[in-house]
């Protein structure tokens, strides 16, 4: 199965809706750890992105990512707006002219997505982040797509490993960004990004059963 | 909530709107990105300085865009960074041809935003150097998080190396001057009450009626303890010591002092910890050469206090003398 623009664009669209959905939750495990802005600056991110979506349809899957970059960039602001502006912006690199992609290009996208984020943030696993759900779902990525899972599959164990990423910021203490502050008072406390990432991860996943 | 505002997502737009219209004659507005400039800009062979950060902080940054301070601050939603869009932009209106000072407080989301702007300007063979600050002494284990945050000496380093751009300091000797500014300065802040963002609705923390939260960041992040309230000398013994001690400013060493209201509490109480500040610092042969007591760097209607101490020579004395004229700070002219 390949994936071809429309399913970005799809994706996209649930991405949005569900960080939509999420927003009040977003910005309340942000306020526990953080500013308490998170889930209102990611909303207002995607739906700048939304509110230009339809002249995105006709282009290749690398300028959708990269138009997207670039809403991120100028409208979320606070952390999140440069990391996810990063990562979108290193995931479109090698699909530049491309409308269709298979499950090992995207696979290198978001591996290129990781590093864009790490460079950026400067911060590496189990420092309670949005690394912290990126990087096992990679691993659970790669490693169903070596052996041999259907797309559905690979995606399905991405999301399980980025479930389970979230679920171990928990008793995470922070060390990067504004909830290191709180110390030893950050541990108990769900990381917003992990859970922002782990929410566009699954709007992958709901894109991809829908075309089967 | 009870705020006095339109829309809660217009309160930055039309703050900044309203500020633009009553200071017509120091800056201009310019709304798409949004940044706060100096109405006379560019001014050319000058290093131009801009600073941003999230909104809230009232009157810094815009209140201090014009003579001898900044040439453009960019506002980001409130407590928000603002984008690298707003940065760029900003720098491409107020380029003398002598390069930008960025300054900038030491938060993951400012550093990472700017950091993005210098790099699409020095991609355009702009020069930009980018200080950041961090004088915020609550944060213990710095070396183990995001670092100290950047508060106070911000307000003062924006003020010092504004008077030097306007004496002709070259963008590498501003740079300097600003890290050593940085350097001098300690601040630690402390809350009465929460505040709330308009777009949040509710308040950023809670903190019972008898209770105060020492080394509070101006984003309402948690200090070093929450203790039942004391007396306002109390509480100036517990700020000033923290702050004396991390430098450590020394008997015969001379200051700037500056009392700073986090939005909510008002000049009548300030000045009763400056009265306090004097006096422990005069008991321990430190000398207040120059002094600020006002509302500078606020976290909206939080009530709470903040001291920063700014140790001082003849360079930054005759800089901070030197004339300026901003919205919130005007002398000499």
């Amino acid at each position: 199965m390949m994936i071809n623009n429309q399913d970005v664009i799809k994706f996209l669209e649930k991405a949005a809706g569900k960080i939509k959905e999420n927003k009040e939750f977003l910005t309340q495990l942000d306020s526990a750890i953080g500013d308490g802005d998170h889930g209102i600056n990611m909303d207002r991110g995607f739906s700048k992105i939304m509110s230009s979506i339809d002249t995105l349809r006709d282009k290749d899957i690398g300028t959708i990512l990269r138009t997207c970059s670039m809403a991120l960039i100028s409208t979320v602001g606070g952390a999140s707006g440069p990391l996810y502006g990063t990562a979108f912006l290193y995931a479109s690199k090698s699909l530049n002219g491309k409308f269709e992609i298979d499950m090992n290009e995207l696979l290198e996208a978001l591996k290129a997505a990781l590093e864009g984020i790490q460079m950026r943030g400067k911060a590496t696993e189990g420092e309670k982040t949005m690394i912290d759900a990126i990087a096992p779902a990679l691993r659970a990525f790669e490693e169903k797509l070596k052996s041999g899972g259907t797309p559905v599959e690979i995606l399905e164990a991405t999301v399980a490993a980025a479930k389970k990423g979230v679920e171990n910021t928990v008793p995470m203490k922070a060390t990067k960004g504004r909830a290191s502050y709180l110390g030893d008072r950050s541990i108990g406390h769900q990381d917003p990004g992990a859970t922002s990432s782990y929410l566009i991860f699954e709007a992958m996943l709901e894109t991809l059963k829908e075309k089967v | 909530m009870k705020k006095i505002i339109n829309k809660p997502e217009d309160v930055v737009k039309e703050s900044v709107e309203g500020l633009g219209l009553a200071w017509s004659e120091i800056v201009k507005v310019n709304y798409e990105p949004m940044f706060v400039y100096r109405a006379d800009a560019p001014v050319n062979n000058k290093v131009a300085i801009i600073s941003g950060g999230g909104s809230g902080h009232e009157p810094m940054h815009a209140g201090f865009v014009g003579y001898g301070m900044l040439d453009a601050a960019c506002p980001g939603e409130v407590f928000t960074s603002p984008t690298p869009d707003q940065m760029y932009e900003a720098a491409k209106k107020v380029h003398g041809g002598a390069g930008i000072l960025f300054i900038v407080k030491n938060y993951s989301g400012d550093v990472m935003n700017f950091e993005m702007a210098a790099d699409m300007l020095k991609a355009e063979g702009i020069d930009v150097e980018n200080v950041i600050i961090d004088d915020d002494v609550a944060v213990k284990d710095s070396l183990y998080t995001q670092g100290r945050r950047g508060v106070g000496t911000t307000v003062l380093a924006e003020k010092i190396c504004g008077a030097a751009a306007e004496k002709g300091y070259d963008l590498k000797k501003l740079a300097e001057l600003c890290k050593k500014v940085n350097g001098w300065g300690r601040s630690m802040g402390m809350a009465l009450t929460p505040c709330t963002v308009p777009a949040a609705g509710k308040p950023t923390f809670e903190l019972a009626e008898d209770e105060m939260e020492i080394g509070i960041g101006i984003h309402g992040e948690p200090g070093r303890e929450r203790m039942k309230i004391k007396s306002a000398d109390e509480i100036t013994e517990m700020l000033a010591e923290a702050i004396i001690e991390d430098l450590p400013f020394k008997e015969g060493d001379e200051v700037l002092a500056f009392v700073n209201s986090m939005g909510g509490t008002p000049e009548i109480e300030l000045y009763i910890v400056y009265r306090k500040l004097y006096k422990i610092l005069e008991s321990k042969g430190i000398k207040i050469a120059r002094k600020l007591v006002g509302r500078y760097i606020t976290s909206l209607e939080m009530q709470g206090v903040s001291i920063t101490l700014l140790k001082l020579d003849d360079e930054l004395k005759e800089l901070w003398d030197a004339p300026v004229k901003t919205p919130a700070l005007r002398w000499g002219i």
